[in-house]
């Protein structure tokens, strides 16, 4: 055999930690909370409305001329910053009464214009503000239709307690990169938004790993406490655990340094996720499964003995 | 025991793997930039016409790749975006504006034989090619307001007819309420109405008044008319635009998808969008002489105002009726076969209608369609310039006094009652439209944005090959293989979907799934490793790792896949391209990495007595 990031000939005792982990991600989940509701979450346009410009000029851009001239022109709200390099610019403009909110972007081009620079156009987005709102109850409704999905599928292949244990553990990832965001006063866009379902979907994916060795250790090892069957599992499956991980990971940081200014946050929140997925299925999940009391009868009934006989072995 | 893999499993991965890959080739072959030369009118696109432009190009010294003739339009093939910036300036020059769309393109470098198959490549969102998109809103309240006008002008009218005397008609803002002096008058009133009008819910009220409003059916098919006019006059306008491939749709209950790839000038692309057509009746001015007029001396009360075949008429400058009350035209043909056009109008115009026509009985009258076309030049304050465009379409003689129901004959053709009775349409708009979305990506942004996609999936597909191969050995070579069959599968089938488009987030989306798609095998593997530690031999730890991984895989995608799916579901463009790319990446993963990965391992190691395994 190769080599091996671990050698474990031991159980790890997990479950050890598994009360200073509750209160680490009890404290977590307040900070993320008390964060989302002082400082709220830095909402992109797709759910705010408005109006944003991204330009390109052939040298460095100077910021404060470009503010100026935009405050020349009577757009007293703009916020002009850099965007992935010096020469790129983006300005934002907050959503404005009336029909012709559609022309700003090219008014802004032409007022840019005006002393003769040669800027690029490269990006000019306009949401109203009704556009806005949907979005973001859709953004909400998806987030909750996903989890209670997952939570009706999951308790239907092992049993309700693991249902609810990884339930836990994804509103704990959501929760808490929600907070990362609100903390750092990340943007909050759309792209971020399927980055948190991804999110979703990564640490679920993980979970079922862990649960699916915790129902067969059950059946396997007839002389254990629960407790035991449950540091056994995530012995066995911590290196497959890491290594996923790990290549999830990598293709993250290329993504980051690679992609583009336009994906970071989408980058960003998968990363985040990825690391608190990780943790949570090992925690959250099967301590809450533990703490619901998860026992060996309720993971016996005859019938689904062997899961997975009916399907053809591949 | 050996691990012996039936001969249908190789069948399989042969043939969707095979698949998978020609479809996905168009996409190594790239685009030529090109011109799309389509007609517009009753022009053709013919071989003569193909011939002048190869020639008139060749004389001007531009190169061309190549031309060619199918599907009704000529497709012009250059080197670079120059040349196709100066090919299109020149055949624009040369061809008449009005019968043809010249629009610049990208044409798929597909070869004939891959074309053969249907094998095209995938189709790139708006934020990596370029272009325009749009979210329209079409305004409800004016179509229902509408709506109800014409209900208070047939119920004054029909009321009247049938001797029904009420005080007042009045219209609200989502009812019409008939105020009447005496509940007799009330009461024969509510009878007739409510059997004439089957749409309406009519209702009595106190104070002596019937409030009539429309039944939940009859205001979805309002709403629904409104937004297919809407559709149709805007897919007609962007034709001006030269847009090769638009996309114009319809999205949810009133609101219009419109992409426009490609496009460099947004502002006149909205500026047409939002210009408007009319249509108007007018009388011909038989009195004096047209010839007069075109001398410069026209009567007061007449100008001149050409027929779209040429031809000058004197018409009166009074307008009879315009396109507004215009509530559908249809073009049909009556028992002679005569091609005719007929058109229905709403209440007040109606009444307008057959007041102005029993005086006229037996004169010719013009229908002019007006139209605000862009020149192209921008004033002073930078605003483009629009020109009126006036246009007679059609010149009829009126045979008696028309009601609200009438027919337009003496038309030369049944496509040329189609095309009046589109224009027709395309008059009466009911409903305004507003745009409460636009999200424009500059050439250069788009080109970039590729880049940058391709790029993070390299180095990220990098990254993954060197760390399985390092850490899984032999294993890892077929993870190896596996993950980059994974990938082609992945381009082959967007590339197959009519439907799908990859976008930038769809681009992230399948770096994620390069990530992800190892853990297949990464927790085949570990089993593998597993049962080897446990003293089994070889090819039992294959079978039994191969076999106890499957159930952890296939729930670990699903729940995946379910939010994928419900991403796809209520997520609108950006997030639409990720959950799609991510949804087809778990399919074709959880494939290659359990059913190729195993055909491998078994033509490798399973036939045979193996004392060690390279995991």
């Amino acid at each position: 055999m190769g080599f091996q990031l671990l050698k474990l000939n031991e159980t790890i005792n997990f479950m050890k930690l598994r009360v200073p982990a509750m209160i680490f991600s009890t404290l977590l989940i307040i900070g993320s909370i008390v964060s989302l509701g002082v400082n709220q979450l830095n909402w992109g346009l797709d759910f705010t409305g408005g109006t944003l410009i991204e330009v390109g000029y052939e040298q460095s851009a100077d910021l404060e001329s470009i503010r100026a001239q935009m405050l020349d022109a009577g757009y007293t709200d703009a916020v002009v910053q850099n965007f992935g390099s010096s020469q790129d610019v983006l300005i934002r403009l907050a959503p404005r009464e009336g029909v012709k909110a559609v022309d700003i972007g090219d008014q802004v081009m032409v007022t840019l214009r005006a002393d003769g620079t040669k800027v690029d156009m490269r990006r000019i987005e306009f949401v109203g503000p009704n556009v806005g709102d949907e979005l973001t109850e859709q953004g909400g409704l998806a987030m909750l239709v996903a989890l209670i999905c997952i939570l009706i599928y999951v308790a239907m292949r092992f049993e309700y307690r693991f249902a609810l244990g990884s339930v836990a553990a994804l509103a704990h990832d959501v929760i808490l990169t929600l907070g990362l965001f609100s903390v750092l006063q990340l943007e909050f866009d759309l792209t971020v938004l399927a980055a948190v379902l991804a999110v979703i979907g990564y640490s679920l994916n993980d979970t079922i790993v862990v649960s699916d060795r915790i129902r067969e250790n059950f059946r396997k090892i007839r002389k254990a406490e629960p407790i035991e069957i449950i540091n056994i599992s995530l012995t066995q499956t911590l290196n497959r655990t890491i290594i996923t991980s790990l290549t999830t990971i990598l293709v993250l940081i290329a993504l980051f340094y690679k992609g583009g200014a336009l994906i970071h946050g989408f980058a960003t929140a998968l990363l985040f996720g990825v690391f608190i997925g990780t943790y949570s299925s090992v925690y959250i999940a099967s301590a809450v499964g533990l703490a619901l009391g998860i026992s060996r009868d309720d993971l016996i009934p005859t019938e689904i003995e062997k899961e997975g006989e009916d399907l053809d072995p591949l | 025991m050996l691990n012996k893999t039936p001969f249908w499993k190789y069948i399989l991965v042969i043939f969707v793997v095979g698949i998978t890959a020609l479809y996905a080739m168009p996409n190594i072959y790239g685009e030529d930039h090109a011109i799309q030369i389509s007609a517009s009118n009753n022009a053709t696109v013919s071989e003569e016409l193909k011939t002048s432009i190869e020639r008139s190009l060749k004389d001007k010294g531009i190169e061309i790749k190549g031309i060619e003739l199918e599907n009704e339009r000529i497709l012009v093939r250059l080197l670079d975006s120059d040349t196709q910036l100066v090919a299109r300036e020149l055949i624009d020059s040369t061809l008449d504006n009005d019968d043809y769309v010249v629009a610049m393109n990208l044409a798929p470098d597909t070869p004939d034989w891959l074309e053969a198959f249907g094998a095209n490549p995938m189709k790139l969102g708006l934020d990596l090619r370029g272009g325009v998109h749009f979210l329209m809103e079409v305004d409800m309240n004016s179509a229902t307001t509408k709506a109800y006008e014409d209900v208070v002008g047939d119920f004054k009218l029909q009321l009247r007819e049938e001797r029904i005397f009420y005080r007042t008609v009045v219209q609200n803002a989502d009812s019409v309420d008939v105020i009447f002096r005496d509940a007799d008058m009330l009461e024969k009133a509510q009878f007739y109405l409510r059997n004439q009008f089957g749409n309406l819910s009519i209702t009595e009220r106190d104070d002596l008044t019937l409030r009539a409003t429309f039944l939940e059916a009859r205001l979805a098919e309002i709403r629904d008319a409104a937004v297919k006019q809407n559709v149709t006059i805007i897919r007609s306008r962007i034709n001006q635009l030269g847009v090769a491939e638009p996309l114009v749709q319809k999205q949810g209950q009133e609101r219009i998808v419109v992409q426009l790839p490609g496009i460099q000038d947004t502002a006149k692309a909205k500026e047409i969008l939002n210009a408007t057509a009319t249509l108007e009746f007018r009388m011909l001015d038989e009195k004096s002489d047209v010839r007069d007029a075109l001398r410069g001396r026209a009567p007061a009360g007449s100008e001149v105002i050409y027929h779209k075949n040429g031809q000058p008429y004197l018409l009166k400058k009074q307008v009879m009726l315009t396109g507004s009350h215009i509530i559908d035209a249809n073009s049909g043909v009556d028992q002679y076969g005569v091609p005719n056009v007929s058109i229905d109008l709403d209440a007040k115009g109606g009444a307008k209608w057959s007041k102005a026509t029993k005086e006229n009985i037996k004169k010719p009258m013009a229908t002019v369609f007006i139209e605000y076309k862009t020149t192209g030049e921008r004033d002073v304050n930078d605003k483009l310039v629009f020109e009126k465009k006036e246009e007679i379409i059609s010149v009829a003689t009126i045979q008696g006094q028309l009601g609200s129901s009438f027919q337009i004959t003496g038309l030369d053709s049944p496509t040329e009652a189609r095309e009046l009775s589109l224009l027709l349409r395309a008059g009466a708009l009911i409903a305004p439209i507003q745009i409460v979305e636009e999200r424009t990506v500059g050439p250069s942004l788009g080109k970039e944005n590729i880049e940058l996609g391709m790029t993070a999936i390299i180095w990220g597909l990098a990254a993954v090959l060197v760390f399985m191969l390092i850490y899984y050995r032999a294993f890892g070579v077929i993870a190896n293989i596996a993950l980059v069959l994974n990938l082609v599968m992945i381009i082959g089938i967007m590339s197959m979907i009519p439907g799908a488009t990859l976008t930038l987030p769809g681009m992230a989306g399948i770096v994620l799934t390069v990530g992800m798609a190892v853990d297949a095998n990464v927790l085949i593997f570990e089993r593998i490793r597993e049962e080897l530690r446990d003293g089994r031999s070889p090819q039992q730890s294959i079978h039994f790792g191969y076999d106890s991984a499957f159930s952890t895989i296939l729930d670990a995608n699903i729940t995946t896949f379910i939010a994928g799916l419900i991403l796809f579901a209520v997520g609108t463009g950006p997030i639409k391209g990720f959950s799609i790319t991510l949804m087809i990446g778990i399919a074709t993963s959880m494939f290659t990495a359990i059913i190729v990965t195993r055909v491998l391992v078994n033509s490798i190691w399973g036939g045979r007595r193996v004392t060690k395994l390279a995991i």
